[in-house]
């Protein structure tokens, strides 16, 4: 974004990676996927680099407000020193903190989940999608709490999933019954409280009732939870847990 | 002489509302208790929810057995009370069927009163077997043992007894009618209650009139009595959905109340302008506690919301945590904010104003390790049928434990330093953030 800002031009829209995405191995991979997305789209974008931080949602989740405000603070006064207006985040949580919480506090910007941003530029026919290695497959989506019941988006992701001509199966529990994956809230940071069973175990098994080839995602850390649940049912052989975007870029083969 | 009846009833009636009035305001000024809230928002959409969501039960019908059943009984609850509209001015003046008059439309107003009086009883038995034999799971967990299980039965029982005696009044009414006994019109059409004439045809007409007049009485006092059981009981909700629909959370559910308190703090943190060494100018308050641990510390509509919850469960069954076998369960956190209210409320009536009581709402009723179990889903808030929202309270506890107290579990201090210290909630550098770009 510096770099923009040197040359005194403004991107298109700014990639807020997030920390799964700048740090988690796992995560980094839907990083690149969506990256090499926007790229092919030809989106002008750009990225805070070292300059991003955390948006505060797992501060505030786990009650720490004084945190929360001075992460959001810190990151207005950047996101507003560049005169951002539009962003796209791969982390429904990023996605929800910014939209929802940051106005109030001085930041107020056009956010938008990836599986958004995507399908705008699929109707704008700046990307094309196509189901390639995955046509037909037997898919299952997991809803993202941040992004379904949180923020009221069930559809986006499902039409990009039936552009990749999936054979698109719902759990029981789905869009504004869906359940959570265990991870929201900061519970990602700690270890569950005492109980019969781990919540992603729960939820995978939930989603291995639809005979899936896939679990798809659309957020990096449903991503890591249902990635553990299908190990911890030695499943991994015979399940991948996917991000929408990945699917895209691997569909064409980015 | 004869006017005794009608001033019996006046007294009745009198004391009957009177007492659900002072329930009313002792209601009112328990949730006063409570902070002061700005209610943003458009009053259009707010209204639009009461009519879609409290009036129109869009809701309840995501379970679609339970809903239907549900829809009956309020349904029945609210065509019955014009019924009660006619009990009420015949006992004040000594009519009888004042309404009758209304020729076939009254015909047809007994008729469906009639019909939806005996949907009401099918419903009832439904949702007592689903409570007591079925046995439902959300009518079995650990804070429904007791009284809020005897509490939901005698709800039952109450209905089903005011059904069977507005039926039976009828029924002699008809009988009597038929008979051309004096001051029994001929009014009105019974498809159910006909079914108990060749039970009464034979009994002589005093007899009747005993019968007649023993269930009308019965009915009118067994609603008055209801009426005041609402305040000693979960049953609120159906007076309380109303207001709580209207002052239910317009914005999205993912965007969680920002604290004011700690915005200020934070802008003079980071004002290099600011004096350091300032004390804070004369008459300015102390700056409030941060999150909650009293009922006190809540606000109006959370407070409202736990009088209006009428422990029906779709929260607690929808919750990951309780489905995974975790202490939490969002009800048992109204349940507990509306017991502890009470208590302070009882505590403020005997003593002018609350005198500490060495309890709290946090670890005297609500564990930490049940707020700690909660994934900010909202699978709660979007399950409940009349906009509860036991998130928030999770949320303004969790604040008190953690800024008031640094009581929050270890992993989440390292993860709240990680933060402060490198940007995440990972032990990484802010340097490397942009590595994935060259990976």
């Amino acid at each position: 974004m510096a770099e923009y800002m040197a040359q005194g031009k403004s991107p298109e829209v700014l990639f807020w990676v997030g920390c799964a995405g700048s740090f988690d191995d796992r995560a980094k991979k839907i990083t690149k996927a969506f990256a090499k997305l926007l790229n092919n789209a030809k989106v002008d974008f750009a990225v805070l680099g070292t300059e991003e931080s955390c948006t505060g949602d797992p501060a505030k989740r786990a009650g720490n407000e004084f945190l929360f405000q001075m992460q959001a603070m810190m990151n207005i006064e950047v996101l507003n020193g560049y005169g951002i207006k539009k962003i796209v985040t791969t982390c429904p949580h990023c996605f929800n903190t910014l939209k929802n919480e940051y106005p109030e506090l001085g930041g107020d910007y056009q956010v938008m989940h990836h599986t958004q941003f995507l399908k705008s530029l699929l109707n704008e026919g700046r990307l094309k999608v196509e189901g390639g290695k995955f046509k037909g497959k037997r898919i299952t989506f997991h809803d993202p709490c941040y992004l379904g019941r949180a923020n009221n988006e069930y559809e986006a992701p499902r039409e990009l999933l039936q552009k990749l001509e999936v054979e698109l199966v719902e759990m029981k529990r789905c869009k504004s019954r869906g359940l959570c994956c265990g991870a929201g809230g900061a519970q990602m940071f700690k270890e569950p409280e005492k109980g019969d069973k781990d919540i992603n175990i729960e939820r995978t098994e939930e989603a291995m009732e639809t005979q899936p080839e896939i679990i798809a995602a659309g957020c990096p850390f449903c991503n890591t939870m249902m990635s553990d649940g299908v190990k911890g049912k030695h499943k991994e052989d015979s399940i991948e847990v996917m991000d929408v975007a990945e699917m895209i870029a691997n569909a064409t083969e980015l | 002489m004869q006017y005794i009846p009608n001033i019996i009833f006046l007294i009745v009636l009198v004391v009957g509302i009177g007492y659900f009035t002072k329930n009313i305001r002792r209601i009112i000024r328990n949730i006063k208790l409570g902070q002061e809230v700005d209610v943003k928002g458009d009053k259009k959409e707010r209204w639009g929810n009461v009519m879609r969501i409290a009036l129109g039960q869009s809701k309840m019908v995501v379970r679609p057995i339970a809903g239907i059943m549900h829809i009956i009984v309020y349904v029945g609850f609210i065509i019955i009370n014009i019924e009660v509209l006619e009990i009420i001015i015949d006992g004040l003046f000594g009519t009888h069927r004042i309404f009758a008059s209304l020729g076939v439309i009254y015909d047809y107003l007994i008729a469906s009163f009639e019909i939806l009086a005996f949907l009401v009883i099918v419903a009832v038995v439904v949702f007592w077997f689903r409570r007591n034999i079925n046995k439902l799971r959300r009518f079995m967990s650990p804070e429904m043992k007791g009284w809020p299980r005897n509490d939901g039965n005698i709800i039952l029982y109450f209905e089903v007894v005011l059904m069977v005696l507005f039926l039976t009044m009828n029924g002699a009414d008809h009988v009597l009618q038929h008979m051309g006994s004096d001051y029994y019109t001929e009014a009105g059409m019974f498809p159910i209650s006909i079914h108990l004439y060749p039970l009464l045809e034979s009994l002589s007409e005093e007899t009747l009139i005993l019968i007649e007049r023993t269930a009308w009485w019965l009915h009118i006092i067994g609603i008055l009595v209801f009426l005041n059981y609402l305040y000693f009981s979960k049953h609120l909700h159906i007076i309380l959905a109303f207001p709580n629909v209207y002052f239910g959370n317009l914005t999205a559910k993912g965007k969680f109340r920002n604290l004011e308190s700690v915005t200020k703090e934070v802008k003079l943190m980071m004002d290099p302008s600011a004096d350091p060494y300032a004390s804070p100018p004369e008459g300015e308050e102390a700056p409030a506690k941060f999150g909650a641990s009293d009922v006190m510390d809540l606000n109006r509509i959370q407070l409202l919301n736990a009088y209006t919850c009428t422990e029906c469960g779709r929260c607690t069954s929808e919750c990951p945590a309780n489905q995974t076998g975790k202490k939490l369960s969002p009800r048992k956190i109204m349940m507990d904010t509306r017991d502890r209210l009470q208590e302070v409320a009882l505590n403020v009536e005997k003593h002018g104003e609350f005198q500490p009581d060495g309890k709290q709402l946090l670890d005297d009723y609500i564990t930490r390790e049940e707020l700690w179990a909660c994934t900010t889903c909202n699978a709660c808030v979007e399950a409940c049928p009349v906009s509860i929202d036991p998130l928030s309270i999770i949320m303004d506890m969790r604040q008190y434990l953690v800024m008031e107290q640094s009581a929050a579990p270890n992993e989440l201090n390292v993860t709240m330093t990680n933060i402060e210290n490198n940007a995440a909630p990972w032990p990484f550098n802010q340097m490397d953030r942009a590595n994935w770009i060259k990976d």
